[in-house]
């Protein structure tokens, strides 16, 4: 097959993700002395460009559980989950097991691959003979609120 | 040269991003109100399911055969379309977004090997997004088409045409003698603009394939068919005739229709709907700079019920060419009033809007009558804006009743949809941890 992981095409720009739109400066003035500030005017800091490394692939879910408890995903926290990211050994992953989909630790050596939580009390699940693993996306973030007003 | 990318089954393709437990499972999205089959998975398409079969006529399939139907999602569909084509773009210099889920290519300059490129789009729009397409490439658009219907077919009917050419087919390399195989193996009714009594014809003259159609002598084909059939066969013939359109056209008509989730006996609830109708149409003809002369409005019964038929419409001429939402809804709301009468179970009104012309001509005329002059175009800006910025229906005309609290009694019937996944915060989607 091709490989598209590393592939040399470009990415176009993705003209659906804005910005904010608050400008840090550049307030017109009608007239007088120009605002000093207009030479540096720049964009505001925005949680997104942290987040969102590929906007395309980036969909956000919201996590049930507390098997993830010790990778500092907790139960109602939202994962931004990337799709274009390749899965590699210990990165967390959103897996589809049964047509279920769960977050875990990818855990890939030696020809085997299982999924491991980050709660001792919770199993490794191992895929049986006829059972598949498939990742759907790899975790790249996760956002959690704790005040709310 | 132009490639053709298309989402295979692209609505149920999006619905299986999110709940890829429906994967091998016979799916279909149903129209608005729950009404027929717009989309089906290839399992669906297996079990005889065609496209625009009313619900009520394959519904016990959900027991039979299992089927899983679906409500359309189109805020969903919207953005994952989004998705799709800001990758596709990376094929060519120029796109031309054809349909929620088609998208024309320009490859013009585009070196190295284009089949390799197009199979590295093809796995990146699989992936990234999660939904499957098919690519098409070809001298012409009517080629480029032709051949993403082949990359479609070969993948879903092993044996239907060499292996090589399904996901991606690019039948500017074939060898000319497997590319005259293709076109004969190919029905004329599958070229783009080939419609189905142009295809009659066509076979009634002895001219089944594609092949046979190509080889027609396009003076001929002008003598005795038409200019669009001509052009169709130069295309075939690798002659572009039909450019990238980057940006459409304007419209010509503007319509806002919708199928009722329950029927309607009552005229307030259907004057309330006709103005909601008037009032998008108003929407979307500000959009695109345009005012209307004409509007008309209509309002039927199910065809597919038992009870007495009603199937009206009214043609109501504005005064003045205009894009004033106020205008138009009384417009609508007075054509309801006139071709309404009750004991009639509407289960479908429209609005339309006609004649339109471009907001820049003005036809100047004496004042011959007292009207009201002026001029409110500031303040339908200002309603667009407020609409865009806080949602729709932020700002409506009082017509229109109800509010987004107390939903409408002629709202959509829209009982089997699934969540914005990717639009609303309550809605994204649940991983179990």
């Amino acid at each position: 097959m091709y490989s598209f992981w590393n592939s040399p095409l470009p990415v176009p720009y993705d003209a659906a993700v804005q910005a904010l739109a608050l400008p840090v400066c550049g307030v017109s003035v009608r007239a007088g002395f120009p605002s000093p500030a207009d030479d540096f005017v720049v964009e505001r800091l925005d949680i997104m460009q942290l987040l969102v490394k590929h906007p395309q692939a980036t969909y956000f879910w919201k996590v049930r559980g507390d098997s993830m408890l010790n990778a500092g995903i907790d139960d109602g926290s939202i994962i931004v989950v990337d799709r274009a990211l390749r899965p590699k050994h210990g990165c967390i992953v959103v897996a589809l097991v049964d047509g279920e989909c769960t977050v875990k630790y990818l855990y890939q050596r030696a020809g085997r691959i299982k999924l491991r939580a980050a709660n001792p009390t919770y199993p490794d699940i191992v895929p049986r003979d006829s059972q598949t693993i498939e990742v759907w996306g790899v975790v790249r973030g996760c956002v959690k609120i704790f005040a709310t007003s | 040269m132009y490639a053709l990318v298309d989402g295979n089954n692209f609505y149920v393709s999006c619905e299986r991003v999110f709940r890829p437990s429906l994967n091998g499972r016979p799916v279909v999205v149903l129209s608005n109100n729950d009404g027929c089959a717009i989309a089906r998975s290839n399992e669906a398409k297996a079990l005889g399911i065609k496209m625009g079969a009313p619900w009520f006529q394959i519904r016990q399939m959900e027991e039979t055969h299992g089927l899983v139907a679906l409500s359309a999602n189109f805020t969903l569909y919207g953005d994952m379309s989004d998705r799709m084509m800001s990758l596709a773009a990376g094929l060519g210099p120029t796109q031309e977004v054809y349909s929620i889920d088609e998208s024309f290519i320009g490859l013009q300059g585009v070196r190295g090997d284009l089949t390799r490129r197009g199979h590295v789009i093809r796995e990146r729009i699989h992936q990234w997004v999660g939904i499957p397409c098919g690519i098409g490439i070809g001298h012409t658009k009517t080629l480029a088409k032709l051949a993403n219907h082949i990359a479609k077919t070969a993948e879903r009917k092993p044996g239907s045409y060499p292996s090589e050419l399904a996901q991606v087919c690019n039948l500017t390399t074939l060898p000319a003698q497997d590319l005259d195989d293709v076109l004969a193996a190919t029905q004329v009714e599958e070229v783009w603009g080939v419609g189905r009594r142009i295809a009659a014809q066509l076979h009634e003259g002895g001219v089944h394939t594609v092949l046979d159609l190509a080889r027609l002598d396009p003076a001929t084909v002008r003598r005795r068919w038409s200019v669009v059939l001509e052009r169709t066969v130069r295309e075939l013939q690798g002659m572009p005739c039909i450019a990238l359109d980057d940006a459409p056209a304007p419209k010509k008509e503007i319509a806002c229709t919708r199928a009722f989730g329950t029927a309607i006996t009552d005229l307030p609830p259907l004057v309330e709907a006709v103005s909601e109708f008037a009032s998008r149409a108003a929407e979307k003809l500000r959009k695109q700079n345009s005012l209307s002369s004409q509007l008309l409005v209509f309002c039927h019964t199910s065809p597919f019920r038992p009870g007495p038929r009603f199937n009206k419409s009214v043609v109501v001429p504005l005064r003045r060419p205009t894009a004033d939402t106020g205008k138009l809804v009384w417009a609508a709301a007075a054509g309801m009033r006139r071709m309404y009468e009750p004991g009639y179970r509407m289960a479908k009104a429209g609005v339309m809007l006609l004649d339109l012309v471009p907001a820049s001509v003005q036809q100047g005329e004496l004042d011959l009558e007292d009207e009201d002059h002026r001029d409110r175009s500031r303040l339908m800006e200002a309603i667009d804006t407020l609409n865009t910025r806080y949602g729709k229906g932020t700002v409506h005309s009082a017509a229109t009743g109800g509010s987004s609290k107390a939903p409408r009694e002629w709202g959509m019937k829209q009982e089997r949809r699934t969540p914005y996944y990717t639009t609303r915060w309550e809605d994204v989607p649940i991983a179990r941890a």
